[in-house]
């Protein structure tokens, strides 16, 4: 598939490709996305910001350029920002090919890590300007690979917020020569800024579409999840991935999703993450809870789906987690016929490219999954609401 | 104070918070135990407030700045862990001492146009998604969250000399009430709010000759403000009354 190489949320001519339960394809422009949805469907994102998780700098006991993507953290709390894991480069940019990237200095624990303007970098004795300038952090320890990280970062929360905010970068990779800003990767629902990469299902999202969701009867509701690095360009890490990540689910959206299942209504989650959070706040028992959690299973084809019913998707490249994780949703051999579509449809790939609509192959048991207007083979055999 | 002014927990952000209204309206929601962050241009007066108001969160930049919103609304959203009321209070004069609209250089119109009018939308924009999710949090049929937009009598009545701010203000006024109306199904009200004329350092740029005696105290819109915010939220309606006494 093409990549799409601009950074453009919702491009007028963005494609939808839907996938129903029987595994029939049906194209459409992104922009009727709400005509494949039905009163009582519920709309789930991902509302979490995503930070400026790219931080240039230097390593100070070797002196050489680093690239670190900030790739994991223990909670969202507010003030537990001192700790991260990292996946470390060494110099160069995004506009090499991850899988290029030169490997960082040896690291060790105790090593300093100084991120900032590179004329306060080369200055490290003007201490009084550089404590406002850089932000410095310390490696803690190497976590199996030399490429990954535990750090530490020096100061109060408010100034290591500071200091992201100031030297920071969103995540990017080769496809787009253009350096992001932070307004190019923020959804139109952004809060909380605690992903490390767009929950990028979320772009197709904009205030005229909840208004219209709201209109036709469909729910719409909200988790926070730390979407982690899609890739590293490294085999050994990226057969890691996903990372464990922190989310938070509201008790309205419990009550939503419940309100869904009363109505006969479908589980519609925008995106990898919200269905892993989603998947993990219902495990083991499928009761789902509200509250804070990690999510640290993963979600293949032998993955059992408790409450997500469909999933609108980015397309992504066979093999990568997330691809990975649509298997969860239909067969292979219709995963396939729908990778065929999308490339003989010039559908676009990664964060800014085409969407996919897919709806669970198998109907949940023990609930009523039935909705009258959905006419899809999945029915056979459910309850009637 | 009484048991039913306080605000405890209610996560408020403002812009312009190292003076005039703003300064008042960060003390009295000090007091009544807000979780607060708050913007302003100058380093070294965001450090002074936030001294003097402990657990209160500065953040140093200018709402002016395109370039700088996400930045301020990464921090803000950060320090407070999610936003119930934003409050656009910072302003800008135009020019100074002000001029006949005739007078007024192009700068100076685009400035107060940045300040009171393209800031205020920009990082309402930025922060409408925090303001949205604990909209979506409140409990049914519970107000959600809020958006405070400082207005003035200048943006109804047109005195000569105040042409750049008193136009700024007249479109921040009806941004409000646009968007107030597009966004209240989302549970998000977005509402103008004219403090009156206070003994602020903005005031006597303006009119450098007034009597202060004359002005409104600060602090005495701040109250205005604190229950408008309050009824708004449902969070205490005797209070809101009992403030306008």
């Amino acid at each position: 598939m093409i990549a799409a190489d601009r950074p453009i949320q919702r491009p007028r001519d963005a494609k939808l490709l839907v996938v129903d339960a029987a595994g029939l394809l049906q194209y459409a422009p992104r922009a009727r996305l709400a005509d494949f949805l039905h009163a009582g469907d519920v709309l789930i994102a991902n509302d979490a910001a995503t930070l400026p998780a790219s931080l240039s700098g230097i390593h100070r006991r070797s002196g050489l350029p680093i690239e670190v993507r900030l790739a994991g953290r223990r909670s969202l709390a507010v003030d537990d920002v001192h700790e991260f894991s990292a996946v470390v480069f060494g110099g160069g940019d995004h506009r090499t090919r991850t899988e290029d990237r030169a490997l960082p200095p040896p690291l060790r624990p105790g090593d300093v890590l100084s991120f900032g303007r590179a004329e306060m970098l080369v200055e490290p004795r003007d201490t009084s300007r550089r404590g406002r300038a850089v932000l410095q952090a310390r490696v803690l320890r190497t976590l199996d690979h030399p490429r990954l990280i535990a750090l530490r970062f020096d100061g109060t929360p408010d100034a290591i917020w500071a200091g992201l905010a100031r030297h920071g970068r969103p995540v990017q990779y080769a496809h787009l020569s253009e350096p992001l800003a932070l307004w190019d990767v923020w959804t139109r629902v952004a809060a909380l800024p605690v992903a490390f990469e767009p929950p990028s299902a979320g772009f197709v999202l904009d205030w005229q579409l909840l208004h219209a969701l709201r209109e036709r009867g469909i729910g719409f509701a909200t988790l926070t999840h730390a979407a982690g690095l899609s890739s590293t360009g490294d085999p050994a890490l990226d057969a890691r991935l996903p990372f464990d990540e922190p989310y938070r689910l509201p008790a309205a959206t419990v009550r939503a999703i419940a309100a869904a299942h009363r109505s006969g209504g479908r589980v519609v989650a925008l995106g990898t993450t919200v269905t892993r959070a989603l998947e993990h706040a219902a495990s083991p028992d499928g009761v789902l809870r509200a509250g804070d959690a990690v999510a640290d299973q993963r979600l293949g084809a032998h993955s059992r789906l408790r409450v997500v019913d469909a999933i609108v998707s980015g397309t992504h490249e066979p093999g990568s987690s997330h691809r990975e994780l649509l298997r969860a949703f239909a067969s292979d051999a219709v995963l396939a016929r729908a990778d065929a579509a999308l490339a003989a449809n010039g559908y676009l790939t990664h964060e800014f490219g085409d969407s996919v609509l897919i709806e669970a192959a198998r109907p949940k048991p023990g609930r009523a999954a039935a909705h009258p207007s959905r006419p899809t083979t999945a029915l056979v055999g459910a309850d009637a609401p | 104070m009484t048991h039913i002014d306080r605000l405890d927990g209610l996560r408020v952000a403002v812009t312009g918070g190292t003076s005039g209204l703003g300064l008042a309206l960060l003390r009295l929601l000090h007091a009544r135990g807000a979780t607060l962050g708050f913007v302003a241009r100058d380093a070294a007066r965001v450090r002074r407030v936030a001294t003097e108001l402990p657990g209160t969160h500065g953040i140093a930049g200018d709402i002016a700045a395109k370039t700088e919103t996400h930045r301020i609304a990464l921090q803000l959203n950060a320090a407070l862990g999610g936003l119930d009321v934003l409050v656009n209070n910072a302003s800008s004069l135009g020019p100074v001492p002000l001029a006949l609209l005739a007078d007024t250089e192009c700068e100076d119109f685009e400035r107060a146009l940045a300040t009171n009018l393209l800031g205020p939308f920009r990082l309402t924009k930025a922060l409408l998604g925090s303001l949205a999710a604990t909209a979506r949090d409140a409990a049914p049929r519970q107000p959600g969250a809020l958006v405070v937009n400082i207005v003035s009598d200048a943006a109804v009545t047109p005195y000569a000399g105040w042409g750049a701010y008193g136009a700024s203000k007249a479109a921040l006024a009806h941004l409000s009430r646009i968007w107030d109306e597009e966004l209240r199904e989302h549970g998000v009200r977005v509402l103008g709010f004219d403090p009156g004329d206070m003994d602020t350092p903005l005031h006597a740029l303006a009119l450098p000759d007034a009597d202060p005696a004359s002005l409104k105290q600060p602090a005495d819109a701040a109250r205005e403000l604190a229950a408008l915010i309050a009824a708004s939220l449902g969070r205490a309606p005797a209070a809101a009354s009992g403030a306008q006494r």
